[in-house]
């Protein structure tokens, strides 16, 4: 099982067959592991890793910490739930350190980002305080190194 | 002006490919034979931070103190072999080196070894440059590319002084259990021969278990261990590799390495320190897809009706091309010159490799996808 969500966390549109073959494990059976990880939630969804620089689609991306108030009963979690229901926030982690909750947020500009803060998450009762930093440039995203790819230094044959 | 003995050896096959393939353009080669996967950026890393340190030294003959503690642990651990990083482990310039240096140390003019083709290109040009007389065996895929004791004992005559193994092998990725070897094993003994054991492949063994030759009953004393960094660490330009028996063998080849390479570069060694402390789970996650592309390639060789025997280790295929009723160099010359896909033929590895050409999987899977595409079209 292992092996397949390996291959399948490096390539999402790899098929079923060409699994098969790269694991020995027979396509029926591969099929059936892998509907199971999706219905278990192991597998959560098939994404596409996007350079949107390149694809010349400007948008902009923050990191925002967020100190907050945690209450009664339910500490971090409901106010986390409530942030994260927001679609320009793309992720909403509780971290270690001087703020609890960090965000990232999207948005078509920088303005849009900062009054989407500004307007939704700052005032928000339990929220103490807010930091934005913009994301200027990302190097590597998901494991994915986002550089342009180096080519081969290996000669053509070697014994 | 040239001394005969390297008059006489015709230069490496492999040359020829190589000059053909320079200058053409959208060629896919699976003529490589080491790692397409650069070496794992915290190996680059720690020998970067040595530069910065300045560690651009000589180190001592035998390679740094730190670097054989950690040889030796990880053949314990692998294996359960005991060699002293004081006086039985020798760092080299790669395997190549440490081949070179056993062949010198242990092999008189006249001295016969026994080697097992098809084969690494080396061996047989190595012994003769020390003045030895190589003794063919060839393989064949009947047999799964493996050597018995018969065949070894239908050579051995009263100057056979050593037997050359190496499994997983280059080219046809055939390996030897632990059942085989022992067959040889006992050969070895009964006729008081020397191996050495080029086990550069060990670590990419995808079915079964590799087996260390010196673990074997009795073997310990009779082995020179030859392996390195090379293949396992992606580690190839770097140029380290190491020996490992006994002290007498060991000074033997310290003799030779002191005088003609003096010691390995100090840059290669702290890399291969951090190697073999901390870069097992990358060099794990390598093996893993190399075993991918093996399938990949196997099925789809067999399924284009290229007969492809089913490698075991090392990162190459050896299909059989006797089927389309050309040589093995024809074949190779008219795909790379039809279809731009570059293979090495069989026969570059000795005259029983012919039938057969080489394909590294050491490519990427869309690589190898394209190249079988290419193989069906020229095979049309
Ligand atoms: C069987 C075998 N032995 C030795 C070598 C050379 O290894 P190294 O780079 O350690 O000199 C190779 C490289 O292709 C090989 O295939």
């Amino acid at each position: 099982m292992k092996e397949i969500l390996e291959i399948l966390e490096n390539d999402a549109r790899i098929s079923t067959s060409e699994i098969a073959t790269l694991t020995k494990i027979p396509e029926p059976q591969v099929r059936k592991m892998i509907k199971e990880a999706e219905k278990k939630g192991i597998i959560r969804k098939y994404k596409t890793v996007i350079d949107w620089d390149k694809a010349g689609e400007e948008c902009v991306y923050a990191i925002i910490e967020v100190k907050v108030t945690p209450e009664r009963e339910v500490g971090y979690d409901a106010i986390a739930e409530r942030v994260a229901r927001f679609p320009e926030v793309v992720s909403v982690r509780l971290v270690s350190g001087d703020h609890d909750l960090s965000l990232l947020v999207k948005g078509k500009t920088m303005k849009e980002v900062a009054f989407f803060i500004a307007e939704k998450v700052a005032p928000l009762e339990q929220v103490q305080s807010t930091v934005t930093h913009f994301i200027l440039k990302t190097y590597k995203q998901d494991g994915d190194i986002l550089l342009e790819k180096e080519e081969s230094k290996r000669l053509a044959i070697t014994p | 002006m040239i001394a005969d003995r390297v008059k006489h050896i015709p230069p490496s096959g492999i040359r020829k490919y190589f000059e053909m393939v320079i200058g053409m353009d959208d060629v896919i080669s699976l003529g490589v034979g080491e790692p397409d996967f650069v070496t794992p950026w915290p190996i680059r890393e720690a020998c970067i931070y040595a530069l910065e340190k300045g560690y651009t030294s000589y180190t001592s003959n035998w390679g740094l103190l730190e670097l054989r503690n950690e040889i030796s642990r990880c053949i314990a651990s692998d294996y359960a072999i005991q060699y002293s990083p004081e006086d039985q482990i020798l760092v080299t310039t790669g395997v190549s080196e440490a081949l070179d240096l056993a062949i010198r140390a242990t092999i008189n003019p006249g001295d016969e070894v026994i080697i097992v083709e098809p084969c690494y290109v080396s061996y047989k040009p190595c012994v003769i440059f020390a003045g030895g007389k190589p003794i063919v065996v060839a393989t064949n895929m009947s047999n799964d590319f493996k050597v018995t004791p018969e065949q070894i004992e239908e050579k051995i005559t009263k100057k056979t002084k050593a037997v050359m193994l190496s499994y997983p092998n280059n080219p046809t990725g055939a390996i030897m259990g632990k059942k085989d070897l022992e067959g040889i094993a006992d050969v070895v003994v009964e006729r008081d021969l020397l191996v050495i054991s080029d086990e550069v492949y060990d670590k990419l063994t995808y079915d079964g278990t590799h087996t260390c030759f010196s673990s074997l009953n009795g073997m310990y004393d009779k082995t020179i261990l030859l392996n390195g960094f090379s293949k396992a660490y992606a580690m190839t330009g770097w140029r380290l590799g190491y020996a490992a028996s006994t002290p007498e063998i060991i000074a033997a080849m310290l003799k030779v390495h002191q005088y003609t390479m003096l010691c390995a570069p100090i840059t290669a060694q702290t890399a291969a320190i951090e190697a073999l402390r901390n870069g097992r789970d990358e060099m794990l996650a390598m093996v893993r897809e190399y075993d991918r592309r093996r399938r990949l390639i196997v099925k789809g060789l067999n399924e284009l009706g290229l007969d492809c025997f089913e490698p075991k280790g090392a990162f190459y295929a050896f299909p059989c091309i006797k089927g389309t009723g050309m040589s093995s160099e024809a074949f190779a010359e008219t795909l790379l010159k039809e279809q731009k896909v570059a293979v090495v033929p069989g026969d570059v590895f000795g005259a029983s490799g012919e039938g057969f050409v080489r394909c590294s999987y050491a490519v990427s899977r869309r690589e190898i996808k394209e190249a079988l595409d290419r193989i069906r079209a020229f095979l049309k």
